[in-house]
């Protein structure tokens, strides 16, 4: 039976050390909405994402209560729009139309992010595919919710360097498009390589092609709780610090597993897959950087920050793995700038750059994320910095990700605040030297050798 | 059986157990088992209850035990058994 330590224990987790689950996304499948007329195609994506999540957020709520854990976010992932709307959809304005649908059916049902307006073009990119990335930018500026997330590249295919290209120009736009708002736009724009279809964290959420009709993922999250474990062992060995990190993530994804069970139960919706994640907030206390900190550098940033993050990441998923029966999604520790206050920090004290978070992302779950830039940016280093997450990716096997945010008439030393779980960040120096021959060339990176590792 | 642990945390006060007992037994709730310590100078007790035959719905008796906590000056909370299950035992 249950003791009054352990009851203690979780209830200090969940009080004082942050512990949440971070997300349940419900991914739907829309493939069967399509239709040659764009207004069909709209009320029938209406009435599915309403009928299908109509209690969603409501069970979430209830779940919550009933076992006394935070449950953020209910949020809902839908198949790639490029690939419903390539019947009806003629320019970027028919796009556009279905992004306020969507808009809409996520204010109706109440969740606080729909993710999906995606197009996957790591070979190539069809006619569709590139009238959805053009309605990116008015996309974003029109609809309030709906995040947008766009795969360039893959270990199998290579990278699409054309999509790269005009990634870079898009991201711009958004920015331009929404620059009332400190292009906030950009910060629900994601562009991935080799990105998993069963994803429940937005930006980068899409509900891919191999997966069921509709179907419940969970994130888990508790970067807090890890980094209280490890201040009780401030000069612990690299065995019992390991040990520690696994730990305390099997007993953080229990909560998730858990949690998604019983949401699968009570919406009578499949159960996909736990995210094994540390997923930073602004809330002082709740941040990946923090236990880079409790490992031992001074400032995330400084030598050894790639190596003690290389072992906080596969010590979450150690733990993590034999504590959930299906594992998948982006699993690993996150290292957003503008959600994590103690990466502000360091940006702020001068330890971590751009080049660092780049090494950092070799090793790590995702990639560059939520990084305020200058907004007089070329398109092309934008670019640039896209092709070198990507062919991180694609020659590791790994998931990267950009989403930067070229803030519109803001430069180094300014800050830029987005609010609520975006949090603020100071705007960081890019390198200034040009990429526009590199990026300029067209065509495919092709697939890498899967030989001769060295 | 649906189980759940109620936890009572705060400054001691006499009759803390017996307000919360009588709650439990007005809305015919079964106490399984009772425990509990002093860790910091707050007061921490847990009980294991039988909500089977309870008369009223988990979230009303969630409420009204947090309101009876909060006019003893102690933070009352019911939560369903299975978290901490899961999370302490493999």
């Amino acid at each position: 039976m249950i003791n009054l330590q352990e009851v203690i224990e979780t209830n200090k987790m969940i009080e004082q050390e942050n512990l949440d689950v971070r997300t349940i996304t419900m991914g739907i499948n829309l493939l069967d909405c399509a239709d040659k007329d764009l207004s069909v195609t709209c009320e029938k994506i209406y009435t599915k994402i309403t009928t299908l999540a109509r209690d969603l957020v409501k069970t979430g709520e209830e779940i919550s209560k009933e076992f006394g854990i935070p449950i953020v976010n209910k949020r809902i992932s839908i198949t790639p729009i490029s690939l419903v709307g390539s019947a009806c959809c003629c320019t970027p304005g028919d796009y556009v139309q279905i992004a306020m649908t969507l808009d809409k059916a996520a204010k109706e049902v109440g969740v606080n992010f729909l993710g999906g307006y995606s197009a996957i073009v790591s070979k190539g990119m069809t006619k569709s595919d590139e009238l959805l990335i053009r309605s990116i930018p008015m996309a974003m500026a029109r609809t309030e919710r709906i995040c947008s997330s766009i795969n360039v590249g893959s270990t199998k295919t290579g990278i699409n360097m054309d999509a790269v290209r005009l990634m870079g120009d898009i991201i711009k736009q958004t920015a331009e498009e929404t620059k009332d708002v400190d292009s906030l736009g950009c910060a629900k724009l994601v562009v991935l390589c080799n990105a998993p279809d069963d994803n429940p964290f937005m930006a980068g959420a899409f509900h891919g092609v191999s997966e069921a009709d509709a179907i419940i993922n969970v994130g888990v999250s508790g970067p807090g709780v890890v980094k209280y474990a490890l201040e009780q062992i401030p000069d612990a060995n690299f065995e019992l610090l390991c040990e520690t990190i696994k730990r305390t993530a099997f007993k953080i994804t229990r909560v998730g597993q858990l949690v998604a069970q019983e949401a699968s139960r009570r919406l009578g919706v499949p159960f996909g897959i736990i995210d094994l994640s540390l997923a930073p907030t602004p809330a002082i206390g709740d941040s990946v950087a923090d236990i880079l900190k409790c490992i031992g550098v001074e400032h995330p940033g400084a030598p050894g920050t790639t190596a003690a993050l290389a072992l906080l990441n596969d010590q979450v998923k150690k733990g993590g793995v034999m504590a959930s029966s299906y594992v998948g999604g982006l699993s690993g520790a996150f290292i957003p700038v503008s959600e994590d206050q103690g990466m502000i920090d360091a940006v702020e004290a001068g330890a971590l750059t751009i080049e660092k978070l780049e090494a950092m992302t070799c090793v790590c779950s995702v990639g560059l994320d939520m990084i305020a830039i200058p907004g007089d940016t070329p398109a092309t280093t934008i670019a640039g910095i896209i092709a070198d997450e990507s062919a991180i990716g694609m020659v590791n096997q790994k998931t990267t990700a950009v989403r930067i945010i070229p803030v519109v008439g803001k430069t180094v030393g300014d800050t830029v605040e987005f609010g609520g779980l975006l949090g603020y960040a100071p705007i960081m120096p890019v390198n200034t030297f040009s990429s526009q021959r590199f990026v300029d060339r067209g065509g495919r990176i092709p697939a890498p050798i899967h030989s001769f590792k060295n | 059986m649906t189980r759940a642990i109620i936890t009572v945390v705060g400054k001691d006060t006499v009759g803390i157990i017996a307000k919360v007992c009588t709650y439990l037994a007005d809305n015919q709730i079964n106490i399984l088992d009772i425990s509990q310590t002093i860790v910091q100078e707050y007061f921490n007790m847990m009980m294991i209850v039988d909500l089977t035959k309870s008369v009223k719905a988990f979230n009303q008796l969630s409420d009204e035990l947090a309101t009876l906590g909060e006019d003893t000056g102690v933070q009352v909370k019911c939560q369903l058994e299975d978290i901490f299950d899961k999370m302490h035992r493999i």
